[in-house]
């Protein structure tokens, strides 16, 4: 429930997000957790929708010497 | 020698040195022999260093040297195993320095897709023995990577399908790690770059994937080839990354694929497998963000209704007191009248009262009374002297009676006395006498049932002749029962005769030697 967020993946706070929508949904709680719930669903949906906006494309080459990769070259083209 | 030297005949041969005749026989097989194709199986190969590749062909009678030259032998669609049946094409040669032969490889085919196979099936048997293709060994596909290895050629449309899907499912930083994919080198090269990758240490400055993907187009089995090679698949099922291999196409299957965590049927479908797709995630997202203020919203409304409700359901405050408080202005005002009536009504009771009362009415009462008193205190005092002598003569009467009843009473109780001791006298000789004449009498009864007792009991009959016989202590009357009795007792008229020796203890084992008593 605490969890730091920004160390969280994608998965990880999209399921505890879910759990959250879950316990509000079902009403039972009380008015000030609700509020808690409410603000930690938010960052997680904020986290999540973060980590998709970041998702960006980079393609690189590996630059290899005796089997060890020792650095990377941009990809053009493909 | 010098003795022989006398010319010998040598007709017409010529004569020639080492190298003349090498050299001729050198152009005579490299003339006849240009082009040829030989089928054979390989044998010993080998692999120095300078990169041209020695090997043997072989039937099973005679062996033919062979050699690829390094520039050919990266080239060759099939990679020279021992034991592989091949077709291959090239020129026959000589080697003057060693008195050989040997034949120049310019190209070699398996002997038919047969072969292929069988040494196939071999080989994966063998690893497979080994458990590398357990399932237990399988890693599952992480949900959503952020960095993928790619071992692939970076040319071609393999890598482009694998990029563009990725692109429109959910881009990630990829990794490309150059690498042949058929011929000679395919082999070590992926397999290098399999380990390579998972050398890769986590937060360095190249970063470590989370997923790896193994990817060739399609093409023929000698194509695939290097992707059945032992190093490949060994590298595959020692990746600690998750590997999805997509080599060739649905139909092609090679041994990478049996060590592989998945197998794609294509290089777009291992980029499916990679990544889910953003845009249904946002929407996901989206979705749960709508749920999540749908249900807070919901929450407030619904705690805002109650507390509507339940205001509803409590009763305004005037309306609680309104009731009390006109029924208090309507006693109020009547209080006033009322006191006023009251006290009118008492008044005139009051006056009405106070009218009768005059001063000589209460005087004339007072004489009344008097009188009456008088009168009766005079008719008091002499009843009351009459009462007294009546008393007075009564008691006289009866303290004259009171001595004689006293003597009277005192000469009765003595006589009662002397009686009652006369009769307990009398009683207490009874008593004495009594239980000695009983005993006397059981005595008598007593000596004259045990007469008869004597006369009925079976002693008497012993003295007449008869006996009793007891076994073990019981009377015995069958032939039986004596019979089977460890112990037989006679009594006589003067005592008792035993037969047989007594057993040891109560149950104890019988002698053996007892039985021939009976």
């Amino acid at each position: 429930m605490t969890a730091d967020l920004s160390a969280m993946s994608f998965e990880e706070a999209m399921a505890e997000l879910e759990k959250v929508v879950t316990q509000l949904e079902k009403g039972d709680v009380a008015l000030e957790q609700s509020i808690a719930l409410y603000e930690r669903g938010a960052a997680l949906k904020a986290h999540c929708a973060e980590k998709l906006r970041q998702a960006e494309e980079k393609v690189e080459l590996i630059r290899a010497q005796e089997g060890r990769a020792v650095g990377t070259t941009p990809a053009e083209g493909l | 020698m010098d003795l022989f030297e006398d010319p010998v005949p040598q007709g017409n041969a010529p004569e020639f040195t080492v190298s003349e005749l090498s050299g001729a026989v050198k152009r005579v097989i490299e003339g006849e022999f240009g082009l040829v194709r030989v089928r054979g199986e390989i044998g010993r190969v080998s692999r120095p260093a300078s990169g041209h590749l020695y090997f043997d062909l072989k039937d099973d009678r005679a062996v033919l040297a062979a050699i690829c030259w390094k520039g050919q032998a990266g080239r060759l669609s099939v990679r020279p195993e021992e034991g592989l049946e091949v077709v291959a094409t090239g020129r026959l040669t000589t080697f003057p320095g060693q008195s050989k032969y040997q034949m120049i490889v310019e190209d070699m085919a398996p002997a038919g897709a047969g072969a292929l196979m069988a040494m196939l099936e071999k080989r994966r048997q063998a690893l497979a023995a080994e458990g590398l293709f357990d399932e237990g060994r399988k890693k599952p596909i992480p949900w959503l990577p952020e960095v993928i290895g790619v071992v692939t050629s970076p040319s071609g449309a393999v890598i482009r399908d694998i990029l563009h899907r990725l692109r429109d499912r959910f881009p990630r930083h990829v990794l490309i790690w150059p690498v042949a994919v058929q011929g000679e080198k395919c082999a070590p090269e992926v397999a290098a770059a399999i380990r390579g990758f998972n050398a890769i240490a986590p937060g360095g400055p190249i970063p470590r994937p989370d997923l790896l993907i193994v990817a060739r187009g399609g093409g023929s089995l000698e194509d695939l080839w290097g992707f059945n090679e032992e190093i490949v698949v060994r590298a595959a099922a020692e990746s600690r990354i998750p590997l999805i291999s997509a080599v060739g196409h649905e139909t092609d299957t090679t041994l990478i694929d049996y060590a592989a965590d998945r197998r794609a049927p294509t290089p777009t479908a291992a980029a499916e497998m990679a990544v889910p797709v953003r845009l249904e995630l946002q929407a996901t997202v989206d979705a749960q963000a709508a749920r999540l203020s749908r249900a807070v919203a919901q929450g407030v409304t619904q705690r805002s209704q109650r507390v509507r409700d339940l205001s509803r359901a409590l009763p305004r405050l005037d309306t609680l007191t309104s009731a009390a408080s006109q029924r208090l202005d309507l006693w109020t005002g009547r209080l006033g009248g009322a006191l006023g009536l009251a006290a009118a009504a008492k008044r005139t009771g009051f006056e009405r009262v106070a009218g009768r009362l005059r001063s000589e009415m209460l005087l004339a009462l007072a004489m009344q009374k008097r009188q009456k008193l008088d009168n009766e205190t005079r008719i008091l005092g002499a009843a009351r002297d009459r009462r007294i002598a009546q008393e007075r003569r009564s008691f006289d009467i009866l303290s004259s009676r009171l001595a004689p009843a006293l003597a009277r009473l005192i000469g009765d109780a003595d006589r009662r006395a002397r009686e009652g001791r006369a009769r307990l006298d009398g009683l207490a000789a009874r008593l004495e006498a009594t239980p000695k004449q009983r005993l006397k009498t059981f005595a008598d009864r007593l000596e004259a049932l045990d007469r008869t007792r004597q006369t009925l009991g079976y002693r008497e009959t012993l003295a007449r002749g008869y006996a009793v016989v007891r076994g073990d202590g019981h009377v015995v009357t069958t032939k039986a029962g004596a019979e089977s009795a460890q112990l037989l007792e006679i009594e006589f008229r003067d005592g008792r005769l035993s037969l047989g020796t007594k057993p040891g203890k109560k149950g104890g084992k019988a002698p053996d030697g007892q039985g021939s008593l009976f």
